[in-house]
């Protein structure tokens, strides 16, 4: 199956002109053709009228690519529109079905499309310089890319501690199932390899990279640079691969050196296992013999509700299944139950506006990385917020709570509107020293909202 | 393609042999006979007098009630928290090879943001003669294709390369979904802004706060690489990457990158976290492979399985999956029942497509004895499947990704099913 559609629209780069050509084309293909010609049409004219910030076309495709020099030539070449061209069209399927072999692919990929191929279509508009800028933040491994300013490793430890131990660990060592980033060293052959920034990652740039766009987790792209300077030179602290006295920068970051920069290799499926696996499979007495070596049910790690049908191998499995159904269902009958049951006192109590609780639901999305309210919910990075409002700072069950938390609550802390207001708005100043890595609700009525979200969910 | 069952005498032949096995008493009535009277055909039901649901009932229609176990799966303990997580698509309990947006599985690393087409931007910049901006609107304008593609996560069957760990084709192969994408070719968008001769790679970024990136040679993205915004007719879903993602044919999911908001166009690969910390696959000596993009030809038995137990009993059975080739079409499916000691041809339900999932069939009789089931696909450049072991003495247990290995069902005398690995 060619996955090349058997047509071609040629359409000239100058003028508006266009020509389909048809070698067995369908009717919808001489329709594509044409729909092809009149956007060049469209667009000749735009490049005429308007400031389109690029040229239309033939010089920069040539410059661009010489390869696709070749369908403008086609074009030069082609007779007239009716008149046959198979010449034209048998060369670029041929190309086209030959693809893997490199630049003459995309020759033949152009060749095959429509006016895109040779002309261009005007559409969208130039980038400002300050719009690359804002996006273009990757960061390339020689450091093309990397900002201006430092961090030490000790300013590095607090932003660490403020922003990234409660899930990373105050030494980088990881908290439950996230990700340990030092450590690890020499593990790689190991059964179980620990891959951390030091013992796995080859490239500083990428640690760079990612700290600075994507974390803290739920609080992207919030930190200075400076800051994630720091951070790097912290984490590169903790795994041994700087001194206590390193300033990571522009100009210090080549000096380090990543224990695992060549511990790496392009694919070489092609190589090891390609020829392995092509052999003629066998079809008939493969093996003697065929015995369990392990089970998955031993193990016993599939999630419980996994939709297996109850009554399995029964004779009668449909009334076996009708039968069990209510001994199925209580579970699942007992959530929205239990959720009725709850939201009566609620009600009651301090009715919050639906359309507030429905707002502060969306603004709960902020605080879902590390906390969860509801039915079922559990501790998290952060507790469960069920009840929250109304009780004492630090008292929710089974949570390790910072020691500045734990004493608010001792002291008397108690959550309400008013504390929680204050505390949302700004939770590095109102409890110094909490861990709550969370940069606060800049505005009065998304917090408002918020708390009546958690108040429907005593 | 090769269908050689297709006629009625073979499989006719495993027919008689199974109702030899079952006791031919059963089989030569044809069908079996009811004790009494069916009331579900004796007695008017409530359906068949009484009225239905009117038209919109449900502006946008859902499964109905009784399918309401037809649902991605979440393994809990696979990852800290759901934000940046993956889930199963209920392969189990599908058929056919296009997969419904709603169960197709999802993958996030800072969660499914919802973005408006109206905020969307994507931006064309680095190594181009014209860097740029475009709207939703302004990609509507390109002219756009369809194409059927399979979207499988490089760990599908990740948590099975030390052994058989979970029960069920959902969790051990349902990473992967198949849909029809409309989009525009990102070779068209590259062509709009000219591509410098320096340029090599494209560097693709998405909205959301993981600024999942990932570098792609050139070669590529000017090849099958779609810019898509529908998906089997519709808007993309927010958790697949509405309203724009990146389509990268036979490549492993990560780089279908969602949410597409930038391309850069680079000299050299990134070496972003997401191909350099992840999606790499380390060996049995401690270096990793990197750029291990193409998914290679790999199939399953979708049911029976363990979550799609054999509940008719002995008779006759369809044995039915899935199978895939990053690298271009499935030409056939063996299937073996007996733990890969004898294979038979399955039936392709139609010939397979270019980096698309095909669905295979395998009509046969079930002679109630427990069996061993595994599939083996092959696909077009001549690749067979291997087994889980002739991948493990070539890269050991650590790789995580790209496991394609054969799976095994053990079928048991009552219909059950559990993954397993054999000798």
């Amino acid at each position: 199956m060619s996955k090349f559609p058997n047509q071609l629209a040629l359409v000239s780069l100058v003028g508006v002109s266009a020509i389909a050509l048809a070698v067995g084309m369908s009717e919808r293909a001489a329709h594509k053709a044409a729909e092809a010609a009149h956007e060049a049409a469209l667009h000749a004219e735009a490049t005429a009228k308007s400031a389109v910030p690029h040229e239309p076309a033939a010089a920069e495709v040539a410059d661009a690519a010489p390869a696709e020099e070749a369908p403008a030539e086609e074009v030069a070449e082609a007779p007239a529109p009716d008149a046959p061209a198979e010449p034209v069209a048998v060369a670029v399927v041929d190309g086209a079905t030959d693809k893997l072999d490199g630049q003459g692919d995309t020759d033949a990929m152009t060749g095959e499309d429509t006016a895109a191929a040779q002309g261009k279509f005007g559409l969208g508009r130039a980038a400002l310089p300050e719009e690359v800028a804002a996006w273009n933040l990757d960061i390339m491994p020689d450091g093309t890319g990397l900002p201006d300013g430092e961090g030490d490793v000790w300013t590095g430890e607090e932003v660490f501690a403020d922003n990234c131990a409660v899930c990373h660990g105050d030494f980088a060592e990881g908290v439950d199932n996230w990700p340990k980033l030092a450590g690890g060293m020499d593990t790689l052959d190991r059964e179980d390899p620990l891959k951390t920034v030091g013992s796995y990652w080859p490239y500083l740039s990428t640690a760079f990279d990612y700290v600075r766009r994507s974390m803290p987790f739920g609080a992207a792209q919030t930190m200075s640079d400076d800051d994630v300077y720091a951070m790097v030179a912290y984490i590169l602290y903790s795994n041994d691969l700087v001194d206590d006295d390193f300033v990571l920068s522009k100009e210090t970051f080549l000096e380090v050196e990543m224990p695992n920069a060549d511990g790496f290799i392009v694919d070489d499926r092609a190589e090891t296992e390609l020829g392995l696996f092509s052999a003629e499979p066998c079809m008939e007495n493969c093996k003697e013999s065929v015995e369990i070596t392990m089970r998955a049910a031993v193990l016993d790690v599939t999630p419980e509700d996994a939709g297996v049908p109850a009554g399995t191998a029964e004779a009668e499995p449909v009334q076996v299944a009708a039968a069990a159904e209510p001994a199925a269902t209580p579970e699942a009958e007992a959530a929205p139950a239990a959720e009725e049951v709850a939201a009566a006192p609620a009600a009651a109590a301090d009715t919050p506006d639906p359309e507030l609780v429905a707002a502060g639901e969306k603004v709960f999305k902020k605080c879902q990385a590390c906390h969860q309210v509801g039915e079922g919910a559990v501790n998290k990075v952060g507790p469960t917020l069920n009840g929250i409002v109304g009780r004492a700072a630090g008292a929710g069950e089974g949570f390790k709570y910072s020691k500045v938390m734990a004493g608010a609550g001792a002291d008397g802390l108690v959550w309400t509107d008013e504390t929680l207001t204050e505390y949302l708005t700004n939770p590095k100043a109102y409890l110094k020293g909490n861990r709550m890595s969370f940069a606060g609700l800049k505005k009065a009525e998304d917090t408002a909202a918020v708390i009546a979200y958690l108040k429907a969910h005593p | 393609m090769t269908t050689k069952d297709k006629g009625p005498s073979p499989s006719r032949r495993q027919f008689l042999t199974g109702a030899a096995a079952v006791g031919a008493g059963a089989m030569a009535a044809g069908a079996s006979r009811a004790a009494g009277p069916d009331p579900l055909i004796t007695e008017v039901q409530e359906w068949a007098s009484g009225m239905g649901a009117g038209v919109d009932a449900t502006p946008y229609g859902l499964p109905i009630e009784f399918e309401g176990d037809v649902v991605r799966r979440n393994v809990e303990w696979l990852t800290a928290d759901t934000i940046s997580s993956i889930n199963f698509t209920p392969i189990h309990a599908l058929d056919g090879t296009i997969t419904p947006q709603g169960c197709a599985f999802e993958r996030h690393h800072s969660g499914a943001i919802s973005l408006r087409k109206e905020d969307y931007r994507l931006m064309i910049n680095g190594l181009v003669d014209q860097e740029l901006v475009f709207t939703y609107a302004d990609l509507e304008r390109f002219p756009r294709e369809n194409r059927v593609y399979f979207c499988e996560c490089a760990a599908n069957s990740g948590m099975e390369w030390a052994g058989a760990q979970l029960n069920g084709a959902q969790f051990t192969h349902g990473m992967i979904h198949n849909m029809e994408y409309s989009g525009v070719p990102l070779r068209t968008l590259l062509n709009e802004a000219g591509v410098k001769p320096e340029g090599k790679w494209v560097y693709v970024e998405g909205a959301d706060a993981s600024s999942n990136g990932r570098s792609i040679p050139l070669e590529k993205a000017l090849d099958d690489v779609l810019v898509a915004f529908k998906a089997n007719g519709e808007a993309l879903r927010m958790e697949h990457g509405y309203p724009v993602r990146l389509v990268v044919p036979g490549w492993e999911g990560n780089m279908w990158v969602k949410w597409l908001r930038r391309i850069e166009v680079t000299d050299a690969a990134v070496e972003s976290r997401e191909e350099t910390s992840k999606y790499t696959d380390t060996l049995a000596d401690g270096t990793s492979r990197k750029w291990t993009w193409e998914m290679d030809a790999k199939s399953v038995i979708t049911s029976p399985s363990p979550q799609a137990p054999i509940t008719h009993g002995p008779g006759p059975l369809v044995i039915t999956g899935l199978a895939w080739s990053g690298r271009g079409a499935i030409t056939g499916v063996d299937v073996s029942v007996d733990g890969g000691k004898n294979w038979q041809k399955a039936r392709l339900a139609a010939p397979g497509q270019d980096k698309a999932l095909t669905r295979f069939y395998l009509d046969t009789v079930w002679t109630g004895e427990e069996m061993f089931l595994q599939s083996r696909a092959r696909d077009e450049t001549g690749y067979v499947q291997p087994t889980k072991n002739q991948l493990r003495e070539v890269r050991g247990l650590n790789s995580i990704y790209h496991n394609n290995g054969i799976q095994t069902w053990w079928v048991n005398a009552d219909g059950e099913a559990e993954n397993v690995e054999i000798s």
